[in-house]
């Protein structure tokens, strides 16, 4: 298990998941959680994704993200898990 | 599982607070380089530095991609040079040529600092020392990243005054060769009491003799993230403000820690230490005077201020011991002038002087930092300051330290920029009465009694 998060956040569109989820299937990512909220009017996404399964290495995936996320106009990023669990978990 | 709202928390931090890591600072050891031909040592450092830090910087910036973190700085400190160079040096000149060397490695690993054009000088001087010291000057203006600090005390030792008196001198004569940079080369060089082995921080890093051969210390940050937290309890009691002062600190902390294992693992170089201090930047809304107007005060400076400053720099270590495993180096708020834009605004405003600066540094580290001075101060009054601060270390058993800059050809009102990190700073006032006859007594003042504490 590699975990990884990827957040994506801007203004609401059609398509948004259908786009990063296509690019997470062709990328053999498995989605192992998806949760969505509206924060000060902004589309908020989150995923928590296991990497163990591409052949991408983290920064090819990261960069692809980014770039499709300039595409639809929201900023995509992908974090290693750990940072968040180690801030917010004791 | 990581919910949203923590991400989102997290994310917020590090895009809109200025959350980062501010350091990760390889101390790598030159005991073993040690030779009696310059030469030959010069060598021996270089090769040294070079393998063990050559993948620092390209480790520092996979970490900040794969966690999203901002890593600012990548440095290394050293084994003070004085001990290290005290079997080759036989002038002033020769100790220049290691800093050359130092120069010279850190541009090749592509590091922004590197520390430990050091002596430690808290009870005598031997001739190496003297020979490093009266080196300075010439060191840091002809060199760009290398940093130097002179340990002048410690509660064990006293304080020994005929560095003092020297250091007066050597940062009258580093501004002076740097007179053409604004006087530069001094925010380069601290003068300390206590000074701690593992300090991540510049320019007072090096690695101390009591240290691994390499170890990897991280410094963390995140005044931004307190000030904003604080920002939510406006009006509530201290029980609220301390606890929310001690969770954030402890989230600050916790990637800090993540940041400095995973080094660690990386580059094969055992973890040493985190330093908790909350480092201040020139860039707007990371400033320690902003978390201080926060909590009450009008303007660093104002009356409360130092009560203020104690709650916040003691809550701070409270919640970023647990969250570390390790924790060390100066660990404290920093109140530098130069680099922090509330304390700059204090100043401004009139509210905020070299004494009650003085004051502040009893309940926080690091000491008088980076202050803008007038060039014609003179040598006496510089080491009386300095005095005044090593005392504060001594008798209050912590680190306090004087990086003082004064700016030749400028005086009171006018502003200095050094641009970068290092931000700008009005030239402020200093006290005109002589200590001539105090400073330039000779000898040391004795260490303090450990006992009858009040």
């Amino acid at each position: 298990m590699n975990k990884t998060i990827i957040t994506v956040v801007g203004k609401d569109t059609v398509g948004i998941i259908a786009k990063v989820c296509t690019y997470l299937a062709d990328s053999h990512i498995n989605i192992l959680d998806i949760s969505q909220t509206i924060v000060s009017g902004y589309f908020n996404m989150m995923m928590i994704v296991d990497m163990a399964g591409t052949d991408k290495d983290f920064n090819t995936v990261a960069d692809e993200l980014e770039s499709l996320g300039q595409g639809i106009g929201v900023v995509i990023k992908c974090q290693r898990e750990e940072i968040f669990d180690s801030m917010h978990r004791i | 599982m990581i919910n949203i709202t923590e991400v989102v928390e997290t994310n917020e931090m590090i895009e809109k607070e200025n959350l980062d890591v501010r350091t990760i600072t390889m101390g790598i050891s030159l005991l073993d380089c040690i030779d009696s031909d310059l030469d030959k040592l010069c060598d021996n450092i270089y090769n040294k530095i070079y393998d063990s830090a050559k993948d620092l910087v390209k480790t520092g910036d996979q970490i900040s991609r794969e966690f999203g973190i901002p890593i600012v700085n990548k440095r290394i400190s050293v084994t003070p040079i004085a001990l290290v160079g005290g079997a080759a040096c036989k002038t002033p000149g020769d100790f220049a040529k290691i800093a050359a060397t130092l120069d010279k490695v850190a541009k090749a690993v592509g590091v922004n600092f590197i520390g430990g054009y050091s002596a430690l000088v808290s009870k005598g001087m031997t001739e190496a020392d003297r020979l490093l010291i009266s080196s300075i000057p010439e060191a840091l203006s002809t060199t760009e990243l290398v940093c130097s600090s002179i340990n002048v005390g410690s509660t064990k030792t006293g304080i020994n005054m005929d560095a003092v008196r020297l250091m007066g001198t050597i940062v009258k004569e580093t501004a002076k060769a740097t007179k053409d940079k604004d006087s530069l080369g001094c925010a380069k060089l601290v003068i300390f009491c206590n000074a701690p082995d593992d300090n991540p921080f510049m320019a007072g890093a090096f690695h101390g003799v009591t240290e691994a051969d390499k170890i990897i210390n991280v410094g963390v940050s995140g005044p931004g993230v307190v000030k904003t937290a604080l920002e939510k309890v406006r009006g509530q009691n201290f029980e609220v403000l301390c606890e929310t002062i001690k969770k954030t600190a402890f989230k600050v902390t916790r990637v800090g820690q993540l940041v400095a294992q995973e080094a660690s693992k990386r580059l094969g170089v055992p973890f040493g230490i985190i330093d908790l201090s909350l480092a201040p930047t020139p860039a707007i809304g990371d400033s320690v005077a902003d978390i201080l107007h926060e909590i009450g005060v009008e303007h660093a400076g104002a009356p409360g201020t130092t009560a203020a400053l104690a709650l916040l720099n003691d809550q701070v270590k409270k919640g970023g011991v647990m969250a570390s495993s390790y924790v060390g180096g100066l660990s404290g708020a920093f109140i530098p002038v130069s680099e922090d834009q509330g304390m700059i605004n204090a100043v401004e405003a009139g509210a905020l002087s070299l004494e009650k600066l003085e004051a502040m540094t009893c309940v926080c580290s690091v000491g008088l930092d980076m202050i803008a001075i007038p060039g014609d101060t003179r040598d006496t009054t510089i080491a009386g300051i300095i005095a005044d601060e090593m005392a504060i270390g001594m008798i209050n058993q912590k680190t306090t330290a004087v990086r003082l800059i004064p700016v030749i050809g400028k005086g009171v009102g006018e502003t200095v920029e050094f641009g970068g990190l290092l931000g700008y700073a009005p030239i402020m006032p200093v006290n005109q009465f002589s200590c001539d006859e105090f400073v330039n007594r000779g000898g040391r003042i004795p260490a303090p009694v450990h006992s009858f504490k009040n």
